[in-house]
């Protein structure tokens, strides 16, 4: 049906040929942390970092806005990843022991990552791969030598072989099993054991034939590659961790598992040495937990650095993520929040450099990256460009403020800087500096905010690629909570061994749920912003340059308006803090309005100019004059059948049914992903095997089918009172000769109220409007009967634009609306579009997504889409987010469908709920919780890396055969920029780069179907952190999941029989 | 019944139409304009002007032209009982205290001698077995069985009408697999299937639906590539005008082409009668076909009122169901609602004119949505 009508529509070439200008969809950054990551490398020589993760993806980031993603084919974990020093080359070990070569290539002045070249260790079926010491299967260790020609693979078994890099093949005869090593060794360290496997191999900085490997059991080697010997053998007892080797060769550091480690002199003598120099265990006497990892570094000015983590006290600190940096007497025992995953320190690698001078330490913790700075004393933390945890505290909501001005924009960046002053060495200090940001300083500014579960707002610079963080607002300072941070911090003081210090911003843990934040907004003109949260707060504040102490004024406004019967079962309210309270500079709380029952604010809105705050929860709205701190307005929208919105969220029975449910979700997915690897790994078999069982068993299992019930909705569904949408307008609601201020509220059952509101007019010229109260009056009141949730309300000017936002037309900021023509108002359900005419309410158009497409609205935003062809030549568009990830854009007001894309998986409903479209036709949504994907719906108005990286190696071109993907665009299944536009094509015009972008032909439905990465990535997704998951979502989720299950299964036994699972 | 019955009489009678009422044992006759009935109310007033009776509550019953005794009680089955008399309209009144509801309803033509003894008699009871169905008070489609010329035989579309929210649609879908006849040969391919159906829901009570049909199209959206989360959601949007098209599963019962003759009287089983009391709201009833525009306001703080349609040439989706919203006047020359529903059983000419239009406007409408 959709099919025909497009067909028809592009009977029209020349709107075909406009659309083509005005809209395009593009998956073009990852903000944030990757998710799950699992593997950590350091080029020293183009200063680049490269994290892979458990779901098989390699970011690469250099300076801000320097970034490479690529995903290796397989959902595999990067266990390893190498840089070729220089080169822009990358050497990455997956759990499957495959070795994949990746490229940084430059296309047209941008550089863009693939992959070159994959090798797949001979496995011998029949034979035990693991054990056998021949055997390549499982790789431990990797090393690279000779400026990365050769590289070293260390084995479980104990075997060492050789690689050639540029072709990935194994050199064959040079493999040095474990009995060449046995052979230098004394008789009675051997009595009969074997090595174990290699733990460790470490090349010699300057004499690239010498090799030191080290084994499981403890012995460590260094074995001359050129003489195929051993030139010094040391005889470790304890269980090998992890070794270094130390610049000029002459010492060697090896850590246990028993939370020690040695120093090994390596200088001359041939006998094998049996005792270290040192031994110490740091964190003794007790036992301790392993050194994972040790390195040491020699500086100029005398002492040394020694960095290694883990090796805590098993019962005191075995829980700890502990990274330790000594140097001479200084230790400080680095405290992480999560685990560690690698580190590595920026130092010199020259090798005619008598010193290594590390300049930083880089920490890449599973759920964020910490960089120290070496240099300055104290070995303060440098602030990171990029690399963001936004899930520092659970994301809970998300709002985007484009076109920031400048003034508000510096405020915002001062108030930040305050918060976390820097000392000026340090901030600019970033050490990973790699490869050149080629894109343009982005024309606009633009504010991404997010709202926590911990009651903090953080505001992240989303301008350009870089997601950088500007300022954290926390508003739990306001509240008394139950847990103070007093009686942690007395205790930080008390035992001062080990000498903790805390690092990081990864802090999951909420102190109270109520906290957490609901619904944002932010007048970018007077800095004035909302922040709504769960126990019904309501506070409206303001940016201050300077700190002050003053009190808030704090006032309540009972929603329920008396209606008899019902009872709220849910959490209290929060309890402000009485009195002056101390405020920093940045946004300081003026008036906290709490919500009476304390239900979590399901909708807010504010209109600066006219000083009005509304607010609604699940049981009605309420409109709140700020200036004269007075209510002006509550309404109850409940249905007297309505019992559970009574219940609050906090009823113990649901919750631990819902968590069970979730667990259980959980388990059901992680099933459905291990499987999905199992599959990938030998995928060849399984399918044979698949072809086997359909032969053997055809349809003879009867299963019940899924089955869904027609019900239409009814009045009284539950939660039908949950105020969706509110929304402020000039425009005409009693009569078309008079326009005033109004307010509109759609409710979860289709109902919407439209008040007029009676604002006393500012007196010319000043700021503040006399003091008069504010008075609302009901103007009318639509009940959609299809009774689907209003989600969005807007009203459209005479020339069918939508109205601008407060003081935007007063500062001449935009074009003043249309106030001669008819005003209309949109009015978008969860399943029809509507636009009617105002002031008498008659309909206009309409479009019924559902009824055709059979697919629910989740998210819709008027945005401006502007031409590539024409640079002033725009239109306004409604973007929609469907509940199958679907993105829909239609004309407005016309609501004709232009294009659609498929965006989000439909399984991903935390992505869907999490998802924030921008002003100019660009959007994020979460893909992990640490990860905002931003794509873009408009042609013009694109936000993604561009960027050039020196890379100096000799490029063969014969390699090119070799080459495995020869479409780049295969790199966008993780969301990456496949194709790179020229920063030319941006401002409207053509060049050869965007030639190349529009004439490729693949559909961007058939490139975007995430599949493989993202199954993996949201396994670990918690539902109840992200945005305001509905009971719908889940009902959709619960039903998608079994069907996509069921798919699975079917695959695997019969595609064509349907499935045992009975959704009631 | 249909429009040779309708022409004839108009030109018979030049527009104005006998009337003979019966109250008990008296007659009244008179005349009324045929094109301009008015609404029942006036008719009702006029009854009770015309015996003499003005404040006894009566039922209004006609005698139609099969001769079954059938109820006038809106201005529906008014319109329809004016439309359908040739040339007299027999009207029977009976007092609502003694009335016999036995005698409306579907009796055969063999029966009618008794029914109408039955009337004019009303102390003659007859001891027989009768199911006794409430007074029906109202009439209004519940179902039909439309583009029957249009489709193949082996499919069937079925439109169901959902009033008000007492009655649920009352079936369940599940997906499944269906073998098609392509060029390669037998395909299976996955399709959408009724499961269930609720025992006394609108699905079931129709007869037209069961379990095992296979859903082709709803609301003339192909299912094919839609999933049952989808499907369901399409259902339940247009649950208010619900076409469903569908490949009955037990395909002996299916429409037998230009056979006009069969079932004459068979209109009140496709119509099933609801005992439904809509004292709720009904106001509403009426234009509550009308699933797409009845989106009510209330302005200040009057009176609900539903809102009307800007411009209705401008949106032909909007057109179409203007359309269908101009079955409910009867005054214009469109065929009544009620007819609508009989229509594929009663007579096939009503439908032959209809369905092409109808469909004309749904792909015009498809195209102008655009």
């Amino acid at each position: 049906m959709m099919k025909f009508r497009f067909r028809r529509q592009g009977a029209d070439p020349q709107r075909e040929k406009l659309k083509q200008e005005l809209f395009a969809f593009n998956k073009t950054v990852e903000h944030g942390f990757p998710n799950q990551p699992s593997a950590l490398a350091f080029d020293p020589e183009l200063r680049i970092m490269a994290i892979g993760t458990r779901s098989g993806a390699v970011k690469i980031y250099g300076a801000p806005g320097v970034e490479f993603t690529g995903l290796h084919r397989d959902t595999a974990t990067v266990t390893q990843m190498h840089f070729l020093p220089g080169q822009g080359r990358l050497l990455t070990l997956l759990d499957d022991s495959s070795l994949h070569l990746w490229e940084i290539v430059h296309h047209n002045g941008c550089a863009h990552l693939e992959e070159a070249l994959s090798f797949q260790p001979p496995s011998r079926p029949g034979f035990d791969c693991a054990s056998g010491p021949l055997s390549l299967a499982r790789v431990t260790v990797v090393l690279l030598l000779a400026a990365g020609d050769l590289a070293a693979l260390g084995t479980e078994g104990g075997s060492v072989f050789f690689l050639d890099v540029p072709t990935l093949t194994l050199l064959e005869g040079q493999t040095l099993a474990p009995d060449d090593v046995l052979r230098s060794v004394p008789d009675d360290y051997r009595c009969g054991k074997a090595l174990g496997p290699v733990e460790s191999l470490q090349g010699h900085l300057r004499d690239p034939t010498k090799i030191l490997i080290g084994y499981s059991r403890g012995l460590l080697v260094i074995w001359n590659r050129a003489a195929q010997c051993a030139d010094r053998v040391f005889l470790g007892n304890q269980q090998l961790e992890s070794l270094c080797w130390e610049r000029s060769g002459n010492t060697l550091v090896s850590s246990h598992s028993d939370g020690s480690y040695a120093v090994w002199s390596a200088g001359a003598g041939g006998s094998p040495v049996t005792q270290p120099t040192v031994a110490t265990t740091p964190y003794g006497p007790f036992p301790c937990k392993a050194i994972n990892k040790i390195l040491w570094r020699n500086c100029a000015s005398g002492d040394h650095f020694i960095i290694f983590s883990g090796g805590m006290p098993r019962a005191s600190y075995g829980d700890r993520h502990c990274v330790s940096v000594l140097r001479a007497e200084t230790l400080v025992t680095l405290d992480f929040t999560s685990r560690i995953i690698d580190f590595f320190t920026v130092h010199s690698t020259r090798p005619e450099d008598e010193f290594d001078e590390p300049q930083a330490l880089a920490v890449l913790l599973e759920e964020e990256l910490v960089v120290l700075d070496l240099q300055t004393p104290g070995w303060p933390a440098v602030p990171a460009p990029y690399l963001a945890p936004l899930h520092s505290s659970a994301i809970t909501c998300s709002a985007h403020v484009a076109n920031v001005p400048a003034k508000l924009w510096a405020r915002i960046v001062s108030a930040g800087e305050q918060q976390s002053p820097q000392p000026a060495s340090s901030a600019s200090s970033w050490p990973i500096t790699g490869g050149r940001n080629l894109a343009q300083e982005p024309s606009q500014r633009g504010l991404l905010l997010t709202g926590h579960e911990d009651g903090t707002v953080r505001f992240w610079d989303a301008s350009g690629v870089a997601l950088r963080p500007l300022y954290k607002l926390s508003t739990a300072g306001l509240f008394q909570t139950d847990c103070e941070h007093a009686d942690s911090l007395a205790q930080a003081a008390e035992d001062d061994w080990p000498p903790f210090r805390k690092v990081g911003c990864f802090d999951p843990y909420s102190d109270d749920p109520r906290l957490g934040v609901q619904k944002v907004a932010l007048c970018k003109y007077t800095a004035q912003m909302v922040v709504a949260g769960t126990a019904g707060q309501v506070l409206v504040l303001e940016l201050s340059d300077v700190p002050s102490e003053q009190a808030v004024s704090v006032a309540s406004v009972d929603l329920l308006q008396d209606r008899e019967g019902f009872t709220w079962k849910g959490h209290e309210r929060l309890s402000p803090r009485t009195g002056p309270l101390p405020w920093p500079a940045g946004f300081q709380p003026r008036v906290l309005v709490q919500c009476l029952p304390p239900a979590a604010v399901t909708a807010v809105t504010l209109h600066a100019e006219w000083s009005l705050v509304a607010f609604g929860t699940s049981h009605g709205f309420g409109l709140f004059d700020y200036q004269r701190k007075s209510p002006v307005l509550a309404r109850c929208t409940l249905h007297p059948n309505d019992s559970l919105a009574m219940e609050g969220p906090l009823s113990r029975v649901k919750s631990l049914k819902k968590s069970l449910r979730q667990s259980f979700r959980r388990i059901r997915k992680s099933r459905v992903s291990g499987k999905k690897r199992a599959a990938n790994a030998n995928s060849k078999l399984q399918e044979a095997n698949a072809q086997l069982a359909e032969q053997a068993c055809p349809h003879d299992v009867e299963m019940t089918p899924v089955q869904r019930r027609i019900e239409p909705r009814s009045a009284d569904d539950s939660l039908s009172g949950v105020v969706r949408c509110l929304y402020f307008a000039d425009t005409f609601l009693r009569d078309a000769a008079h326009h005033g201020p109004t307010m509109w509220a759609g409710t979860n059952s289709g109902s919407v109220f439209a008040y007029a509101l009676e604002v006393p007019a500012a007196a010319a010229g000043g700021e503040k409007r006399p003091e008069r109260a504010v008075e609302a009056v009901l103007g009318k009141e639509v009940q959609l009967m299809h009774r689907a949730p209003v989600v969005a309300i807007a009203v459209l000017d005479g020339r069918g634009r939508p109205l601008p936002e407060p003081y935007e037309a007063s500062r001449d900021l935009a074009q003043a609306p249309d106030m001669q023509g008819g005003h209309a108002v949109l009015i978008a359900s969860e399943e029809q579009f509507k636009v009617f005419t105002l002031p008498k309410v008659s309909a206009k158009t309409k479009f019924k997504l559902t009824a055709h497409e059979g697919c629910r609205v989740r998210k819709v935003a008027l945005a401006t889409f502007a031409s590539v062809a024409c640079e002033d030549y725009a239109e306004t568009c409604l973007a929609c987010l469907t509940n199958l990830g679907d993105v829909h854009v239609f004309s407005v007001p016309g609501l004709r469908p232009q294009v659609h894309y498929s965006c989000i998986r439909k399984e991903d409903i935390s992505g869907i709920a999490s998802c924030v479209f921008t002003r100019h036709g660009q959007g994020f949504y979460l893909i992990s919780p640490s990860e905002f994907e931003r794509f873009s719906l408009s042609a013009r108005n694109i936000t993604e890396p561009l960027c050039s990286l020196d890379i100096s190696w000799p490029r063969d071109t014969t390699r090119t055969s070799h080459r495995l993907r020869e479409s780049p665009k295969l790199s966008q299944a993780n969301g990456t920029p496949g194709v790179v536009l020229a920063p030319g094509s941006r401002d409207g015009s053509p060049g050869p780069a965007h030639s190349k972008g529009a004439d490729t032909p693949e559909p961007p439905e058939a490139t975007l179907s995430p599949m493989s990465i993202d199954s993996a990535t949201s396994a670990d997704t918690t539902l109840d952190t992200t945005g305001d998951v509905t009971v719908e979502d889940v009902k959709d989720f619960l039903g998608s999941s079994e069907e996509s299950e069921k798919n699975l299964r079917n695959l695997a036994e019969d595609e064509a029989r349907a499935c045992a699972i009975l959704i009631k | 019944m249909n429009r040779s019955h309708r022409h004839g009489a108009g030109s018979g009678c030049l527009g104005t139409m006998e009337v003979k009422s019966k109250f008990g044992a008296e007659f009244r006759r008179f005349s009324l304009e045929r094109s301009k009935p008015g609404k029942f109310e006036e008719f009702y007033g006029l009854l009770q002007h015309v015996h003499k009776i003005p404040n006894v509550d009566v039922l209004v019953g006609y005698a139609d032209i099969h001769g079954d005794l059938l109820p006038i009680n809106n201005d529906d089955n008014y319109h329809k009982a004016v439309s359908t008399a040739n040339p007299l309209l027999r009207i029977f009144i009976q007092k609502k205290e003694e009335a016999d509801y036995s005698a409306f309803g579907t009796d055969t033509l063999i029966k009618k001698k008794n029914v109408l003894t039955n009337v004019l008699r009303p102390d003659n009871h007859r001891k027989k077995p009768h199911i006794v169905i409430s007074m029906p008070q109202d009439f209004r489609p519940v179902s039909s069985i439309i583009d029957v010329d249009i489709l193949p035989e082996t499919h069937r579309r079925v439109r169901l009408y959902k009033y008000g929210t007492e009655k649920p649609l009352g079936f369940y879908i599940r997906d499944g697999s269906s073998v098609r006849v392509t060029p390669h040969g037998l395909e299976k391919v996955p399709g959408i299937f009724i499961s269930r159906l609720v025992p006394g829901g609108l699905a079931q009570s129709t007869g037209l639906l069961a379990v095992n049909d296979e859903v082709l199209e709803v609301n003339g959206i192909e299912v094919s590539g839609k999933s049952l989360d989808q499907v369901t959601d399409m259902m339940i949007a247009n649950s208010r005008n619900l076409i469903i098209t569908v490949r009955p599963a037990n395909q002996r019962n299916n429409v037998v082409r230009n056979s006009r003759t069969s079932g004459s009287s068979g209109q009140s089983t496709d119509n099933s009668l609801l005992g439904y009391s809509q004292q709720a709201e009904p106001s509403f009833e009426p234009e509550d076909e009308d699933s797409d525009e009845d989106d009510i306001i209330i302005e200040g703080n009057g009176v609900p009122q539903q809102i009307p349609k800007a411009v209705p040439a401008t949106e032909s989706l909007e057109s179409l169901t203007q359309i269908e919203l101009n079955f409910e006047s009867g005054q214009n020359g469109f065929i009544p609602s009620n007819e609508v529903s009989l229509a594929p059983v009663a007579s096939g000419t009503s439908t032959e004119t209809r369905a092409p239009d109808q469909k004309l406007l749904e792909e015009d409408g498809t195209i102008i949505t655009l």
